[in-house]
Formats: structure tokens, C-alpha cells, sequence
């Protein structure tokens, strides 16, 4: 076994290394083996073929919309098309990508893993959530394939209500049916969590990653039946005409918004938290060193879940409500900041007295500090009352939500995808150009996105088809970026599915990781364990590990 | 230079085309601008701060320079100063942010005032004067504006970036927003929130002139009738002035100088006579009986545009007496009595 200066990686001798026969892949064959299954590893890889196909769905309409934005003039498509794009990037990207991203696929292969368990608790409930999943995910592809609808994601009434004959009451069953199975995953996550640790694993020996989810779990079975009400009335209100959200049946049309945001606010943790969950786990093995604060960032998870639905209101800052409302809205957004700037300060003194590594995760965690960093700081202008008023609505919001949701939390997504990858496959994916697309998908990010920062000060409003010349420039580099992105993210899936037959084959534990999930072998067994571990140590003990790995070189030598 | 002129056109068109920074021409700009470099400030020096932290870091323990770990568990100190420190800046800047809110939305008692109307897919502007305007709006330097803002059909929301001003222009509720422009010049206005096909069409032009350009302007652009002039009329056509005549056996209550005034209701509520209470008040009658009165009115939902109900509400605003009130029921009773021989209308 040579040991390499720069990597931790370890890989067994290649010539007569082999992927254990008898794994979770391999257990069944054929495809109802698949669509009947009750692994939860199954699940996750049925769930990470369907988000990867939507998100190329999603990129494509991004790609459109840019392509439109190169010109001042709206010379592509017609307006109403236009809109559609925006509306269908939004929808599937944020309910069909982001919201299941990390946790269906990710959370839902590791978690039991990381707890000692067998499964989640409710395999079929599990199972059942793909299925909305897949049912939502095709009733969005029908109203598109219908042609498409102009809401915008956000669903604002009475536009969406009485002014649009687009297919908004498909789209909306779409989107309350995958909340569904968002809420189904996140009450299994929370039991799983509380109930089938394995002997040993108290609550503070669990690894941040399982923090993360169970905070996020927490919003999403609270935040999202809000969002299936707030839809249901926009049907109704729409099919029978009830007059809750109609000013002129005496209804409000604020109370959507504040009805949508209770929800969409708490989605923007349900989105960030699991990444985050990722970024602990990625620091801490390449830099080698149990995460700094392991208490504070468990509990800023959690600060975050608890605050993060109580800031709503900052959306509709400039929209009529009481002013002495929003400055006590204004003051909780302030405060929701916090635990975040506690997660970046702790990953980064993480690395202090580490031995540093930089393989492709790392990278894209370093790539996800950076990127986030300026998403959440971003944030503070649009939550301080004044500067919200300038910036709201424009392409600045744009930037500083793309930061977070695709600077921030695809960056963890593909750090996590990367980093568990041969724990998921049992090969390793190739890692100079792996690297590479890192890179790239960084450069071509801040070349996107930073420019709309700027255009969002000038005041270009979001949704827009056509623009004032001046703006040209800026537009122009945001489209060249996001050329550059597309290409970064095109490289993984071509290379991830080359490694599938010609990676190299993994072995149990390549990073030298300390989590339960690496002391298996990969691709795991369906079983997972063949005997239910018992856990003695704290999490990112490396000590233990080093001390493990001597025993098992002493044997069998 | 021998820089080719098809060279040279391109530099000039991309020069032209780059604006960086919005003008600042209202006086809230510099507020705002100068809140927003600080938060610039902020989030430079904190990325950088992060970079520094990852960039060290990395170079002092990466692998080969550093090649076992130590194990550090955490420290509450520094955990403290991260907490804390974050916390403050984010409290100054909530104090900071909180202040220029309510400046913008707090408009001055002696600013002019200027309705709104936003539709699908255009702004329409009603000065007191009585000139109308579409898709654009004059104002004068050195006096402070405030629009009464409404939407006939979806939200909207009324920005004009080198004012730094936006506010949401909702559907059957007025809301304010107020600016003092500087600058004489054109500026942009646009329809920031979503509203359907022509969203990235619902633009408009704001021309700043100074105070002589402006008289003139308001003088060449009138339509011969002010907004309170057209309210007397709708007020008279829809027969309002039969009961809200001001004589004490009168069905309605007596509205002159009503506006401002405080008023008790049947149910024991009081309420501050404003536009927004006015218009509910056509709209809604039954829901905003005086005290003394019957619900006797029938609602006027759907029979006065949003134009018109700002027209009556200019009108009841500056009604100090009934005498004119009295007049033209007089007149048109009379008319009645006696049918004109002409058939002439009186004027």
C-alpha cells in the first residue's frame, strides 16, 4: 500500500481487487426488483436517477432563459413562452430538484447507514414517496407537455387565480402531490432518528450529516402542509371561485403570500440544511479532524430549523404590511443570519492543525464556503428594511438566491455525490477531470451570477423579457458564465456513469473515513450490517479509526 | 490611431451598454447608497476573511507540510467571537436598514399628491390638475411626491431604480409611496412584480423637470377638468348627492370636511376618514355605516372604475361646504319639475 504525500485516498491493489458479488445492486435482478423495492439504498438510487433527469430538464429552460437575455430585445421567443421558461425552471428545480436533491438520495441511502440501522423506519412509506414523487414530477411534465403555465413559481394570486388560462390547477396538483412525498421523508427521517440508533449512538455521537436532516425533516413536515393548503385554495379558488384570496369577494390577496412564504421560507432551509449536513462530513474527513464546535453546529442546525419559520414576512417587505410588522421581521432575518456565519467560522477552523487533502469533495466544499458566504451575506441587504426596498424584485435577489440554492447547496450536492460515491457504486470516479469540473462549474458560477449582483442594484426586475440596452454587457458575461456552468455540469454525469463499468474499484473505506458507512463494505449488502454495530466512540474519532485499522493489519498479518 | 472605425463603433456601443451604477436623482439616493457600501463593505471583508481563513489554513496544514492532525475539540472563545461579533454587524445594520424604511414610506404632510393606476399592461398616472398621463410621469424638482397607488386587476409593483423607490401596487388597496427628485432628466420606471404576458412591457418613462418647466408642462397638459371637478360630476350622475346632500333630514351622512375626520360607526368602531376609508366605503357601504344611520346603501362594486372612485375621492377630500352640493340637486330637481323647452343639459 504506497502512501501518497497528497491524498488520503487508499485504494485496495487493483489487480486483484474485485466489487464484493454480493451487494444491494446486485441482490435482485430485473426491474419490478427495482420498482417493488424496499431498500432504502434502492430508493435513493431510483431517486437520484429521477432528480438528475429533472434537473437537466430544469438546466435546459435556464439555458433557454439566458439565451433569450443576450439581447435587449425579446427576440428569441414570445413573451408568453418566455415566461413559461422561467416558471418551468423554477417548479422543477425547487420542487422537483432542490427540495429532494440531498435528502432522497444522499439522507436516504446514508442515514440508516450512519445510524447502525437495517432501513429507515417505514420502507414502504419510503417507497410510497417516490412514487408521489414520480406522479408529481409527471403531472409537471404534462402541463408542459400541454403547454406549460405562466405563474411563475411562486403562484401569486389573483394572477395565477383569475388572470392566467394556463395550466395552473395541473401544475398545482404537481406540486401537492410531491410535497407529499417530501413530508413522507421527512416524518421517516424523524422517526428513523429517534427511534433505530443502533446501541450506543446517543444523540450527540450522530454524525452532523444526520443533525442536519433531522432539522430539515422538522420543516418539512411542518412547513409543507401549509404549501398544500395555500395550493389547494388557489384551486378551488380558481374551479368554484370561493373568495378567500379575491379583493373583490372581500378576500385577501396578501394572505396567499403570507401562506406561500410560510411555507417557501422554511424551503429555503429544507434545501440548504442537508447541504450543509454534507460540507460537516467532507471538512472533517479531508481535513482529518473531528468538526470544530461538533455541539454548536448541531445546534445551529437546529436554531436555523426553529428561526427559519419565522422570517416569512421578509418577502413582502415593500408589499403594504404594517411597518412596525416587517421591523420585527427585519430583526428575526437578522437573527436567523447568525447560526450560519457560526457554520462557516466552525468548517474553517476545522481545517486549523488538520492534515489537508484536496480531492474533488473538498474542492467542491471549498467551492460551497466561498459561494455561500456571499449568498448568506447577500441575504443580510435584503433583510435590512431599507435596502430591501432597492433590491427587491430585481436581478439582485436573482444572484443571491441562485448563491445559496445553486452556489451553495448544488455545490454541497455534488461534494456529497462525489465524496459517497464509492460507497454507492463500489468505484471510484476519475479524479483529474473530476477536479477539473469543480473548477469550472466555480468559474463559470461567479461569472453567471455575480454580474446580476450588479444588475439588480441598477434595478433590472426579475422575470424580465426585455431590458434597457445599458444592461446589455452584464447580461451578456451572465450568459457566457452560464455557458461555462453548463459545461461543469455536464462533465460529472458523463464521467460518474464511465466510472460505473471502468472506475476503480473502491474498496471499503478510500478516504480513511470514520463514519458507520465506511466500515462496510461497498456497494453496501441490502442488510447493511450483518451485525448490528455497537457505537463507542464519538463521531470524527480518527484516533479510533487509526487505532482500528492497526488492529486489522495486526490480524492479518 | 489607427484603430479600425468598425472596431471603434463596437467599443463605444459595448461602453454604452454598461452601465454600472444607477444616478442617483431623489433624495433618498444617497441614503440608500450609502447603506448599501457599507453592506459591501461588510460582505467583501467577510469573504475575504473566509478565503484568508481557507487559503492559510490550507497552506500551513496540507498534507505534506503537516502530515498528522491534532485533535482540537473547539473553543468557546472563539466560538463567542463568532457569534457575537456577526451579531452586531447584523444589528447595525438592522437599526440602519430599519430607519431608511420608514423614511421612504413615511411621506412628508406637505408633499403633492399623484394617483396611480396600474393595469395590465400599463401605468396610468392622474395628477390633481386633471392631466393624465400613460406609461409615463412628470414630476418637478424640489417637492415632495407622494403616489396613491391602486391596481385594477394583479399586483404590480412601481420601481424607479434612480430613485431608489418601489413600492407593491395591490388590487383594491391603496398604498403610498413618496420621493423628492433632484435631477431634471428621464428616468426608468418599471413593473418589478410578475403580472402576466407584457410584464417586461408595463415600463415607463419618469421625466424630472424644474419647477418652471413643470408649471408649464401642467399648464399645456391639462384636460380641462380636475380630478375633483370630475369627482362632482360622478357624484351628481350616480345620484349620490340625494342622500349625502348635507340637509339635517338627509338618508346619508353629511360629507363635508368629513375627510380627515374621525368617525364613529354602528359598531362601535372609529375610524380615521382617509382615501383607503373612502373607498371602501363606496365599495362596501354596509360594512361602514355611520353611527346614526341606516345600511341603506346599495353597494358600488364593479359600477365605478378605479379612476372614477379616485376621482370621488379627490372630490370628497377637499368638499368643505354643500353648498354646490345643494345647488345642483336644486338645479335637477327643478329640471324635473318643469321640462326644459330646449332640452338643453345645463352645464
Amino acid at each position: 500500500m504506497s502512501e501518497s504525500n497528497d491524498t488520503i485516498l487508499r485504494l485496495p491493489d487493483q489487480s486483484t481487487a474485485q466489487v464484493p458479488k454480493k451487494n444491494f445492486i446486485t441482490a435482485e435482478h430485473g426491474l419490478l426488483s427495482w420498482l417493488l423495492t424496499g431498500d432504502h439504498k434502492r430508493i435513493a438510487m431510483l431517486y437520484l436517477f429521477s432528480i438528475t433527469f429533472f434537473f437537466f430538464i430544469g438546466g435546459a429552460f435556464a439555458g433557454l432563459i439566458r439565451l433569450e437575455l443576450l439581447t435587449p430585445q425579446p427576440d428569441l421567443v414570445a413573451s408568453d413562452t418566455y415566461n413559461k421558461f422561467f416558471t418551468m425552471h423554477g417548479v422543477i428545480m425547487i420542487f422537483l430538484f432542490l427540495v429532494p436533491s440531498v435528502p432522497a438520495t444522499l439522507g436516504n441511502f446514508l442515514i440508516p447507514i450512519m445510524l447502525g440501522a437495517r432501513d429507515l423506519a417505514f420502507p414502504k412509506i419510503n417507497l410510497l414517496s417516490w412514487y408521489l414523487y414520480v406522479i408529481g414530477g409527471t403531472l409537471t411534465l404534462t402541463a408542459l407537455v400541454l403547454g406549460g403555465v405562466d405563474t411563475g413559481w411562486t403562484f401569486t394570486t389573483p394572477l395565477s387565480t383569475h388572470y392566467l388560462n394556463t395550466h395552473v390547477v395541473t401544475t398545482a396538483t404537481a406540486i401537492f402531490v410531491a410535497g407529499f412525498s417530501s413530508i413522507f421523508t421527512g416524518l421517516n427521517f424523524i422517526v428513523t432518528i429517534h427511534r433505530m440508533r443502533c446501541p450506543g449512538m446517543t444523540w450527540f455521537r450522530m454524525p452532523l450529516f444526520v443533525w442536519a436532516h433531522y432539522a430539515a425533516s422538522i420543516l418539512m413536515v411542518l412547513g409543507t402542509p401549509v404549501l398544500a393548503i395555500a395550493i389547494v385554495l388557489v384551486a378551488l379558488e380558481r374551479l368554484v371561485g370561493i373568495g378567500v384570496f379575491d379583493p373583490t369577494k372581500g378576500g385577501d390577496p396578501l394572505l396567499f403570500q403570507h401562506l406561500f412564504w410560510f411555507y417557501s421560507h422554511p424551503a429555503v432551509y429544507i434545501m440548504i440544511l442537508p447541504g450543509m449536513g454534507v460540507i460537516s462530513e467532507v471538512i472533517s474527513t479531508f481535513s482529518r479532524k473531528r468538526v470544530f464546535g461538533y455541539t454548536a453546529v448541531a445546534f445551529s442546525s437546529v436554531a436555523i430549523a426553529l428561526f427559519g419559520f419565522f422570517v416569512w414576512e421578509h418577502h413582502m417587505f415593500i408589499m403594504g404590511v404594517s411597518n412596525y410588522s416587517a421591523l420585527v421581521f427585519s430583526l428575526l432575518t437578522m437573527l436567523v443570519a447568525v447560526p450560519s456565519a457560526i457554520k462557516i467560522f466552525n468548517w474553517s477552523f476545522t481545517l486549523q492543525k488538520g492534515s489537508i487533502t484536496f480531492e474533488t469533495p473538498m474542492l467542491y466544499a471549498f467551492g460551497f464556503m466561498g459561494l455561500f458566504t456571499i449568498g448568506g451575506l447577500t441575504g443580510v441587504f435584503l433583510g435590512s428594511l431599507g435596502m430591501d426596498i432597492q433590491l427587491t424584485e430585481t436581478y439582485f435577489i436573482v444572484a443571491h438566491f441562485h448563491f445559496v440554492m445553486v452556489g451553495g447547496m448544488l455545490m454541497a450536492f455534488l461534494s456529497g455525490v462525489h465524496f459517497w460515491w464509492p460507497k454507492m457504486t463500489g468505484r471510484m470516479y476519475p479524479e483529474a477531470i473530476s477536479k477539473m469540473a469543480a473548477v469550472v462549474t466555480f468559474i463559470g458560477f461567479n461569472l453567471t451570477f455575480l454580474p446580476q449582483f450588479i444588475l439588480g442594484y441598477l434595478g433590472m426586475p426579475r422575470r424580465y423579457h426585455a431590458y434597457p440596452p445599458e444592461y446589455q454587457v452584464l447580461n451578456v458575461l451572465s450568459t457566457a458564465g452560464a455557458t461555462v456552468l453548463g459545461i461543469g455540469y455536464l462533465l460529472p454525469i458523463i464521467y460518474l456513469a464511465w466510472s460505473l463499468k471502468y472506475g476503480a474499484v473502491a474498496g471499503d473505506n478510500p478516504w480513511q473515513a470514520t463514519g458507520l458507512e465506511w466500515q462496510i463494505q461497498s456497494p453496501p449488502l441490502t442488510e447493511n450490517f450483518t451485525e448490528i454495530p455497537i457505537m463507542d466512540h464519538e463521531a470524527y474519532d480518527y484516533e479510533w479509526l487509526e487505532h482500528k485499522t492497526a488492529q486489522e493489519v495486526t490480524t492479518v498479518g | 490611431m489607427g484603430i479600425s472605425p468598425v472596431l471603434w463603433q463596437f467599443l463605444i456601443k459595448w461602453l454604452n451598454n454598461s452601465a454600472l451604477f444607477p444616478r442617483e436623482a431623489s433624495t433618498i439616493a444617497p441614503y440608500m447608497d450609502a447603506l448599501y457600501f457599507f453592506l459591501l463593505g461588510m460582505t467583501i471583508t467577510g469573504v475575504l476573511l473566509v478565503a484568508a481563513i481557507l487559503v492559510t489554513f490550507s497552506l500551513r496544514y496540507r498534507k505534506s507540510v503537516h502530515p498528522v492532525a491534532t485533535q482540537i475539540e473547539g473553543s468557546t472563545l472563539l466560538e463567542a467571537t463568532w457569534t457575537i461579533i456577526p451579531l452586531g454587524i447584523f444589528l447595525i445594520t438592522f437599526v440602519w436598514g430599519a430607519l431608511l424604511y420608514f423614511r421612504i414610506y413615511s411621506p412628508p404632510v406637505n408633499s403633492m399628491n399623484i394617483y396611480i393606476v396600474g393595469k395590465q399592461w400599463m401605468w396610468k398616472a392622474e395628477h390633481p390638475g386633471g392631466q393624465h398621463e400613460i406609461n409615463a410621469l412628470h414630476v418637478p424638482t424640489g417637492q415632495p411626491i407622494q403616489l396613491t397607488m391602486i391596481s385594477q386587476d394583479v399586483f404590480h409593483s412601481f420601481s424607479i431604480p434612480e430613485f431608489r423607490i418601489k413600492r407593491e401596487v395591490i388590487p383594491g388597496r391603496y398604498s403610498t409611496v413618496w420621493f423628492e427628485a433632484t435631477t431634471p432628466g428621464e428616468y426608468h420606471l418599471f413593473c418589478t412584480q410578475y403580472c402576466g404576458t407584457n410584464h417586461s412591457a408595463m415600463i415607463g418613462t419618469i421625466t424630472v423637470l424644474s419647477p418652471a418647466d413643470y408649471k408649464k408642462w401642467t399648464e399645456e397638459s391639462t384636460s380641462g377638468m380636475s380630478l375633483a371637478q370630475n369627482g362632482e360630476r360622478i357624484f351628481a350622475s350616480m345620484g349620490c348627492n340625494a342622500c349625502h346632500s348635507g340637509n339635517a333630514a338627509a338618508r346619508g351622512p353629511n360629507l363635508a370636511g368629513v375627510y380627515g375626520s374621525k368617525l364613529q360607526l354602528t359598531n362601535g368602531s372609529q375610524v380615521l376618514v382617509n382615501d383607503a376609508y373612502l373607498r371602501d366605503a363606496i365599495l362596501n357601504p354596509s360594512q361602514h355605516v355611520t353611527a346614526g344611520y341606516t345600511p341603506i346603501m346599495p353597494t358600488y362594486q364593479g359600477q365605478i372604475s378605479e379612476d372614477g372612485l379616485i376621482d370621488l375621492v379627490e372630490y370628497l377630500k377637499n368638499l368643505n361646504t354643500n353648498y354646490r352640493v345643494q345647488q345642483t340637486l336644486d338645479t335637477s330637481e327643478s329640471d324635473q319639475a318643469t321640462p326644459p323647452a330646449s332640452g338643453v343639459v345645463k352645464p
